[in-house]
Parts: C-alpha cells; structure tokens; sequence
C-alpha cells in the first residue's frame, strides 16, 4: 500500500502510528524531505507527511525559550528570532542546494539529523540546545520528557537523546529549544597561502589563545567560494563592538608572520554561510562526504580522499567535507579506515547516487556491541519497527 | 528513615553473603573489598545525610577488567549494584541498599590525557571535577562546569546527574562538555562511545548516558572538553528593595544580549545569613541581591559591566558595586559561596531544594513559598541560580525536633510542586535520586515514566542497576514490552486520509 498521511495534530500523529502497527505497514517519516536523500531509502510504502504539525508554540526572549511544532521551517523560526535579536547558537545549514532537493528545511528534520554549522565548535549541536520533546512513540503512545525551562534534570535526558535518531525512535510533535542572543557584530581574520598542516596548527592555536573564535575554516584553493583567493584559513570573531576590535588585534599580533586580511561584517556572514551550506560542492554531481575526526586527525584523513577530490576543513580541522568523484567506493574503505586510525569518529556519505548508496552503507558501521543496544533501544520505542525502517544502521 | 520505601530486598542474595563476599574478592582482591561493618560505614549515605543504609558490601576496583568482572558476576547472580563516586550527591543518588553490592569508583583516580591541541582531556571517573581542571590551569585552560563541590565531587558522578554550577548558563551543563565516555553496561560489555571529535553518529549514548543517575551503566572512562580561560572576569553586587525588579532585571539583561558568565540571586535571609558569616560587604536593607560577573576580554567586561549598571538602576537598584580588583571580586563571591555553611550556622539542620522554574514566575513563587514557611512552621533562605531560573530553597530545620525532619520534606515537596505548577521542574541539578522519586508524577504521566522505563530496560533488563532511584514504581521490563495491540475497526481503513 502507498500513500501519504498528513496528520494535523498531535493525536492525529498518534492514531496514524496505531493504524501502522495494526496493518503492518511502516512509515517513511518526513517534514519538507530536503534531507530525504541522504539516508537510503526506507523499507516502507507509506508516508507520514508531519509538516503539517507547525508554528511557534511559545517563544519567550527573555526566557531564551522557543517551543514549537516540528514542522515550522528553519526560514520562519530565524525571521521571528531575528525581531528578538536571537538565534539558534548551532547555526543550523541549509543543505537543500547541495543535496539539490527544494523546498525549506523544517525544524523536525534539523532535529531528527542533528546536523549543526561552523559554530557547533564552540556552542554545541542542536542536541545541546534541546529541552524538551512532545513525540508518539513507535507503539502509537504520547509521551513527553525534559521541559520548558533552561535547567533541568528531571528524568533520563530523552530531548536530547532523540535528537539526531533519523526518526527511527519516535515522531515528535513539540519540541523546545534554547535561543541565545544574535552577535552584535562579527570579522574573520583570514590567513593566505597555508597548507592544511598549517591551517590546522594555526587554528589550534587560535582555539587555544583567549580571542574567543566562534568559526575556524580551512579552504584550500579548489574550494575557496566567490571573493576568497585560496588557500585560506579563517577566523571568526562575534561579539559586542569593542570586544571583537580587541579580539581581532590579538589576533593579528598572534599570527603577524602570516600573511593577513580582514573580512568585513557582510564578507564575513558571506563566507560563513558558503561553508555552513557546503556550497562550493553545490551542483556538482560528485558524491559527498561529511566526516567528522579530531580536529588535529583532519589533514591526515583527508589525505585518504580518493585522487580528484576537493577538501573543505570546518571546525578547526574537525569537520571535513570531501567532495569525492563516483569511482568505486568513492572512497569510503579508505576514508572509513583514515577516520579509524585516526583514534575515531565518523564518515557519513551525504550525497551519492542511487548506484552507490547500493553498495556503500550511508552511516558508519558502528562496533558490535553498540549495534546490539542499537536494536535493543529501537525495541524500546519502536518494536514493530513501523517508524523509518532501513534508515539508520540497525 | 522517613517513610521511603525502597525495593524489597532479595532473600536469595541475603543468604548467599559469605559466598558473593569470596566471589567479589577473588575479583578485586585485598582492600578493595570491604565487608565489615566499620570499614562499610563509610559510605551509609550521600550528601542527603537523612537517610542511610549500609552496603551489603562494597567493591573498590581499580581497572576496567575489574569492573566488568564485577558486573558480569553481578548479572549472573542477580544481584544488584549501587555505583558510587564521591558520595556528594545531594538527591541520595548513592545511597546504599540493603542487598546491594556498592561499587566505589573512587579508585579510578588518574588522568589518562591532556591534549592540548584538540582542546580535551581524559580522565578516570574518580578524579575529582577541581582536579581536571588544576591539570591544565599551568596552559591557561580549565573545564567549565564547576559545581560548588568541585573540589569533592568526581566527574563520573558529575556525568551521572549531569552537574551544573554558577557558570552554566554561559559555558552549559556537564552534558555540553562531555565528549566521550567509556562504559561498562551491568552485562560486564565495555563500551566506547564519542571522543575526540565532535558529534556521534547513531544514536546519541552521550546524551542516554549523561544525567542517567547510574541507572545504564557504570562510567570508567570521561573525555571532556577544556577551554581557555576567560582573559579578565569581574562582578558587580546589585541590591534592590524587592524581588520582583530583580528579577526583572535578570531579564532585561538577557533580553539585552549579554550572557554573563554567571548570575546569581540572594533573598534577604540567604544575605544576611551570608553577611553574618563571611563579611562579604553584602548590604542589608534589601530584599534581594544579585551577582553579576562578566568574563572574557578586559574591554569586553568594561563595556558590558556599563551597560548591565545602567540596566540594574533603570530597574531601581538600590546598591551598585563594581569590584575594582581580583580581592574584591573574590569577597562578593565569598558569600554566596558560604551561603550553604552560613545557612547551616543558624540552624541545626537545613534541606537543600533544587527546583528550576521561569524566570517571570520568580516574584509569585518566592511568595509563594513564604506563604508555605508560614503553613508549615519552618523558615527558608533562598540562593539562585538567576540566569537559569534554578532555584535553591534552603529549609532550616531540627532533626532533634520530633517531626520537624518530616515537616522539612512535606515543606520541600510543596515548593517543588509549585516549581511545576508555574512550568518548571523538580530538579536542575542535583537529580532525581530517591528525593524526588516520590514525586515525579507530579511531573511526568504514568506513559512518560514507562517510556524512560523502557530505555533502562534496553541497558539493565533486570533492574540491577541502582534500582529503586529515579522511578516510582518499578515495572518488569516484560510487562513494558508488552503492546497493546489495538483491535477493532482501523481508524485508516484507506489511507491517504486527514
Ligand atoms: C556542598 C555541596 C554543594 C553542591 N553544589 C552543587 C552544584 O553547585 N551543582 C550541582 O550540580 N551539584 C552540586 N552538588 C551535588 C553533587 O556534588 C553533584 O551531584 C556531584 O556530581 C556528585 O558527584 P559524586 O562524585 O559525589 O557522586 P555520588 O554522590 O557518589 O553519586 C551520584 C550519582 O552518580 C552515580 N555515579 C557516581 N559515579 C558513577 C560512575 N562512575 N558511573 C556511573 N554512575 C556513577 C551514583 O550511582 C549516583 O546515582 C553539591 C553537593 C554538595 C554536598
């Protein structure tokens, strides 16, 4: 049977989910589905279309609390934060052009893929701003856990936990997030001509020294975005007025052997959303990588990339898009075997043609034993399997 | 005791004590298992000292084959295990029972990694939070989180009850600064999940892991992240005739775009209690008294402190200090951080609350809980965590009086219902742990604690595992499982539908 759901309420949600676990027929879950393409594609006919549980609940500033229903788009929430002088501290990116999909990314699939932007370096994923969640769970139950309020730990930390499950666990139906003050003003400083070694060691030292860098980006010169000469390593400065003056002329005199220039507020933002959105990788057709190592492993595992790829470093080396052509595995044994023997982390294949999503597994295989309490976590919010089955490892 | 009651304890374990005795020290040998009465004394309760309970017997390992042998015999045999760190848990999160194998990880006791360059460092549970970040002060770097028990308290417990402390609203809660752990499950599996890289892929253990008051597991390995100190930090003391400007002006300098590194609020009781004690400066003729500290670059915290006193006298303050040195900082410090002794000066006994609620509401519950000091006889001193709107009623009373112990309990439940009434919780920081249990359903419907139920049972399905803390009532796991298959005619017969 195929078909689409599209539940309006929370109980709506609820009684679909019931309906699946009676007839057998598992979901596909989705909001606008710009993410859809990342994941292999689902062992189920039927869709639950949830975009259509959305608007703000609730928004106080004052509180620095925002709750919402998860089918409110990234594009609404950032307009009405923007009245407040707020935002989302883990800059959420828009990868619907890179994934080539259209419409507006909502606030359920952000929190279902826990994907966050440059400045998950020092303020945290969207799992770190999580408070609370409304959801139905695999056996057609509402339940809640967290709260409304900034502080809590009441309960096992469910909000937090469910975010970035792909939906695998349970559907949510409210969820509320902690918003922080927008930065008055911000700069990047940015060093030319560094090799990654370098990059990465300058931006150690940047992380380490008391300037307070909010982004720390590597581009090589096969990925430098319109109005940046790669290669060039740059540093991010938010802050009040004053305090990112003085920040940045501490970072000028740190790196005052390098060779320098400054991106204004609007260069600045320029840049940041080019590397948030991954957008010198847009439209390409190659096959795309986000591998996440420490951040001092980055310039090694790109060295894995199979010949002709494109490497763009984020989060001081941490974060490695690779942008890597349709050969083979394109490259994933060897990525997967770098990140490894790098101490950990993980190689997620973002964008790939059917043909390979075939053969090479979305989600870094995960040890055994973590795989068994996979399965058994999964049983306990979704048994029959009726929510997303297929879409992550299980 | 008050009236808690705990799980009924298993006859079979009773029985068996010489025999789990042997078996557990052939494991962890010599001084690592405590069986006799004196020697188990030690660790009778936690930081909530009303109740206590000694050990069935306490194991003190020291290397991670040890644990899992521990727990792996613990599986096997059915016996339960109370993980334990420092015993500073304010919510009787340690607290022994009766037939429970009390497993101190005090033992683990060294830093296995500063790594500078990715900004981490892995340490064993034992090593206390202070200690972390005394490893990396000689490179100007420390780790955020500070409960007021730093210098006591172990990061494994810190993980545990997912810690906070004056800074986190700026610098998050334990559960922002964990980066990787490795866990022992009560099947004697060792597990590693995150580390030096940000984000896990799968789903998130951290997250399951931290805050789960040693419910899923037994913490052997921490990773944390460090960061580099704050170049200058400074506080201003800000008085105000009432609550409700204070509060107000908490707001407004939220709502100004300044997050101060920390934000903290006295009641009059706490400041002159404080005062008494400590001669912090503290005025005495105001009703409330805030805290404010501003950390990071000198002329970030000048240009802020400016506009955070302009912002206290638009909300009429009162009294306006801004410390003009290291010392003086130090001293406004001096007494919210003696507020807990201070309090204990003036009376024999006091009970720590822990309720976060929304800021807006503070005006209405701190009358609302004179108005309960008046119902149940017994006075309260009030510190905040402002920023975040966490609470710390402090409840003065005398143990040695018949019944006051009681009345302290019926008094704290009454505030932390009030925190929920007005849309807040029961605990921001010291855990739910058997002081709350009772009380989570005010909280939480009978289908939210069964879901948290469920994911205990994926990691402990026999409820070995510090049973009896967090929940209220204990379900088996296979009648969790269970689905309620619903029959009858299908809602969708065709779907798409709505
Ligand atoms: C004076 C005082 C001030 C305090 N101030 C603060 C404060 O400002 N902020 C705050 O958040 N808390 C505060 N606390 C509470 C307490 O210090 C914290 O909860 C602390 O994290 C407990 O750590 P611990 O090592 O003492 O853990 P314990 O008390 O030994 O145990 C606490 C819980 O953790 C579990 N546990 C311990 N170690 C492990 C492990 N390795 N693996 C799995 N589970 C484990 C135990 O089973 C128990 O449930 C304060 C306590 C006191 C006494």
């Amino acid at each position: 049977m195929g078909g689409t759901l599209t539940p309006q309420t929370e109980d709506e949600v609820r009684e679909a989910i019931v309906w699946a676990i009676n007839a057998g027929e598992p979901f596909e879950v989705v909001g606008h589905g710009t993410k859809r393409s990342i994941s292999p594609p689902t062992q189920a006919a039927a869709t639950l279309d949830v975009s259509g549980l959305d608007g703000i609940v609730a928004y106080e500033p004052e509180e620095l609390v925002l709750t919402l229903r998860p089918g409110t788009t990234m594009a609404e929430l950032a307009a009405e934060m923007d009245k407040k002088g707020q935002m989302f501290a883990f800059e959420p990116p828009n990868l619907a052009p890179l994934l080539g999909a259209v419409g507006e990314a909502t606030f359920g699939g952000t929190f279902a893929t826990n994907f966050a932007g440059p400045r998950r370096l020092t303020a945290g994923a969207v799992r770190d701003h999580m408070l609370g969640v409304h959801a139905i769970s695999g056996r057609g139950e509402a339940f809640k856990a967290g709260g409304k309020v900034v502080k809590n730990v009441t309960g096992y930390d469910l909000s937090r936990a469910l975010c970035g499950s792909w939906g695998t666990l349970a559907v949510a139906t409210e969820l509320t997030v902690k918003v922080l003050p927008r930065p008055e003003t911000e700069v990047t400083l940015v060093l030319a001509g560094l090799t990654a070694d370098e990059a990465v060691a300058a931006m150690s030292r940047a992380m380490g020294s008391s300037a307070d860098v909010s982004g720390a980006a590597h581009l090589p010169a096969e990925v430098a975005p319109n109005g940046v000469t790669g290669p060039a390593t740059a540093l991010r400065l938010e802050g009040f007025g004053p305090s990112v003056s003085a920040r940045l002329s501490h970072l000028q005199t740190m790196f005052a052997a390098a060779s320098l220039s400054v991106l204004d507020e609007a260069a600045s933002r320029a840049l940041w959303s080019a590397v948030r959105d991954v957008t010198p990788f847009v439209g390409t057709g190659h096959a795309v990588w986000r591998i996440s190592v420490a951040p001092t492993a980055g310039p090694e595992v790109a060295k894995a990339a199979p010949a002709g790829s494109r490497v763009m470093f984020d989060w001081a080396g941490g974060l490695l898009w690779v942008e890597a052509p349709i050969t083979g595995d394109a490259g994933a044994a060897a990525l997967r075997g770098a990140v490894a023997a790098a101490g950990g982390g993980h190689a997620t294949l973002i964008r790939a043609p059917a043909t390979l999503r075939a053969e090479v597994a979305t989600f870094h295989p995960s040890p055994a034993p973590l795989k068994a309490l996979s399965e058994r976590l999964r049983n306990a919010f979704d048994p029959q399997a009726v929510l997303n089955p297929g879409r992550m490892a299980r | 005791m008050s009236g808690l009651a705990m799980p009924a304890l298993n006859e079979a374990t009773l029985a068996r004590r010489a025999e789990i005795v042997a078996a557990l020290r052939a494991i962890v040998p010599g001084e690592g298992t405590v069986d006799d009465e004196t020697g188990m004394r030690t660790y009778e309760s936690d930081g909530l000292t009303a109740y206590r309970q000694l050990p069935f017997v306490v194991v003190l390992p020291e290397t991670v084959e040890q644990v899992a042998a521990v727990l792996k015999y613990c599986h096997e045999n059915e016996i339960r295990v109370v993980p334990r760190g420092a015993g500073t848990s304010l919510s009787g999160g340690a607290l022994p029972l009766g037939d429970a194998v009390l497993l101190s990880m005090m033992r683990f006791n060294r830093i296995l990694d500063i790594d500078f360059a990715n900004r981490s460092a892995t340490v064993q549970p034992g090593v206390t939070n202070l200690a972390i970040t005394q490893a990396v002060a000689h490179e100007g770097f420390y780790y955020a989180p500070d409960p007021s028990s730093q210098i006591a308290c172990s990061i494994g417990g810190n993980v545990a009850e997912n810690s906070g402390g004056v800074h986190c609203l700026k610098y998050g809660l334990t559960t922002n600064n964990v980066l990787g752990l490795e866990i022992v499950t009560i099947e004697g599996e060792v597990l590693r999940v995150g580390g030096k890289h940000l984000d896990q892929e799968g789903y998130d253990w951290l997250a399951f892991m931290v805050g789960s008051e040693g419910l899923l597991g037994v913490v052997t390995e921490v990773t944390v992240r460090i960061l580099r100190s704050p170049e200058t930090a400074r506080a201003v003391l800000v008085g105000f005739p009432d609550t409700e400007n204070a509060g107000s002006c908490v707001a407004a300098i939220i709502a100004a775009g300044i997050i101060p590194g920390g934000m903290e609020m006295m009641d009059k009781p706490a400041i002159h209690a404080a005062e008494d004690f400590v001669h912090a400066g503290y005025p005495r003729d105001v009703e409330a008294l805030l805290i404010v500290e501003l950390d990071g670059p000198q002329v970030e915290v000048d240009h802020l402190l400016e506009r955070v006193e302009k912002i206290a006298h638009q909300f009429g303050a009162t009294h306006v200090r801004v410390s003009q040195s290291e010392e003086e900082r130090a001293t406004f410090w001096a007494g919210r951080k003696a507020a807990f002794p201070a309090v204990g000066r003036i009376s024999p006994d006091y009970m720590c609350m822990d309720g976060t609620i929304p800021r807006r509401e503070l005006a209405r519950v701190l009358q609302g809980m004179a108005d309960l000091s008046t119902k149940h006889g017994l006075r309260v001193a009030n510190v905040f965590h402002a920023g975040d709107g966490n609470l710390h009623p402090l409840i003065l009373f005398d143990a040695n009086q018949p019944g006051e112990l009681e009345r302290a309990e019926a008094f704290g439940a009454d505030i932390l219902r009030l925190c929920v009434e007005v849309g807040g919780c029961l605990t921001g920081e010291h855990g739910v742990g058997v002081e709350k249990r009772d009380l989570m359903p005010e909280m939480f419907t009978e289908d939210d604690l069964k879901q948290q139920q469920r994911v205990k049972c994926a990691f402990d399905p026999h409820h070995l595992l510090n049973p009896g803390k967090v929940f209220p009532t204990l379900h088996r796991c296979a009648e969790l499982g269970r689905m309620h298959v619903h029959h009858g005619k299908l809602p969708f017969p065709d779907i798409p539908r709505f």
